[in-house]
């Protein structure tokens, strides 16, 4: 699950150990590891001679970085008002019925992690959950459970 | 030279929570906001960050002025209601406490203006820049952002670097290192 040092390290040499590349490793790291281990963090630091509370400053400011581990696949329901008046509180509720976590969860196999939106900016698809960077639109509550199944047996 | 300094020396003054001589401009606290005049139009600036020029006219109060600074001590009232430098500028700007408004009696409740908890941390930066920028420690930093911003001390660090030091107390206007502090110190035992 944790991402190794000496992959993080790779990933480090690759943008040349530059501290100005700071926010792009971390980007980086969070893409390839799902997550930012505190371990990871401290050997940022090391590595790159920055400071610790800065990289914390860094990497709990944007929403981009997680410091808990996430799901392989990010589902995101959209609670927009374009669709939320088509319905999608009711795609929400059962994504996490069938999931069994509330939004900013994670499935404890590590497979989804759920969250909700404001909007995603495609608002004549609503009602629309986006699953990695599928997105599901005019959804309705019966297919939900159908299209998260399929991501859950894929391996 | 800044603004706010410029007018120290002949003897101005301008309210400042996050202001410390030793330190690089920051500006957190707004307190400082000043009206610069040019060609008819005024404009806002923090004067701890402005630079001083010459022929710049510059208002330290007006009404503008004292409303903006009245709304932002409320604002940092509700965060750390009554500590000395708010009770003090307080004084200044005509300010006991946060506004009530009548509109929001809720059963026998008033509810105040602006509805936080108190954390009593005004989040001026002072401890966070003496730390990185005197002391060169970084013990302690901002996590979070928005409401949900604080100031934490880091254990790994704050067990090394905070023993002897502890500057950095007797610097927060509203005294709520020590707990903060302390609490560091019991996590990086465990």
């Amino acid at each position: 699950m944790v991402l190794e040092l000496t992959k993080i390290d790779e990933i480090i040499n690759k943008y040349g150990a530059d501290k100005a590349f700071l926010i792009q490793v971390l980007l980086h790291v969070q893409r390839e590891n799902r997550w930012l281990s505190k371990d990871a963090l401290i050997h940022f630091s090391e590595r790159l001679s920055v400071p610790l509370t800065q990289i914390y400053h860094i990497a709990t400011f944007y929403k981009a970085f997680s410091l808990i581990p996430r799901g392989r696949h990010q589902v995101t329901v959209c609670l927009g008002t374009a669709c939320h008046v088509r319905g999608s509180p009711h795609i929400l509720e059962r994504a996490q019925q069938f999931l069994g976590i509330s939004p900013g969860g994670t499935t404890p196999d590590l497979k989804f992690s759920l969250k909700s939106v404001n909007c995603l900016g495609c608002c004549a698809l609503g009602p629309v959950m986006v699953v990695g960077r599928k997105y599901h639109g005019k959804l309705s509550v019966s297919k939900v459970g159908e299209i998260l199944q399929s991501y859950g047996q894929e391996e | 030279m800044t603004l706010l300094e410029a007018a120290r020396t002949v003897g101005i003054d301008i309210p400042t929570l996050c202001h410390h001589e030793k330190l690089a401009p920051y500006g957190a606290c707004r307190l400082c906001t000043v009206e610069i005049v040019r060609e008819q139009h005024s404009r806002l600036v923090a004067s701890y960050c402005y630079p001083a020029e010459d022929g710049l006219v510059v208002k330290t109060e007006t009404n503008r002025l004292s409303k903006i600074r009245k709304i932002l001590l409320e604002l940092m009232w509700a965060r750390a209601p009554g500590i000395a430098p708010l009770r003090e500028y307080g004084m200044r700007y005509d300010i006991t406490g946060v506004r009530t408004i009548r509109e929001f009696v809720i059963g026998y409740e008033i509810k105040t203006r602006f509805e936080t908890e108190p954390t009593f941390c005004i989040l001026c930066g002072l401890c966070v820049r003496y730390c990185a920028e005197i002391k060169k420690k970084h013990a302690i930093g901002f996590i979070g952002r928005g409401t949900q911003r604080e100031v934490v001390f880091f254990p790994k660090i704050a067990r090394k670097e905070c023993t002897g030091c502890r500057e950095c107390f007797s610097l927060c206007p509203t005294g709520i290192l020590p707990p903060h502090y302390a609490l560091a110190e019991v996590s990086s035992t465990k």
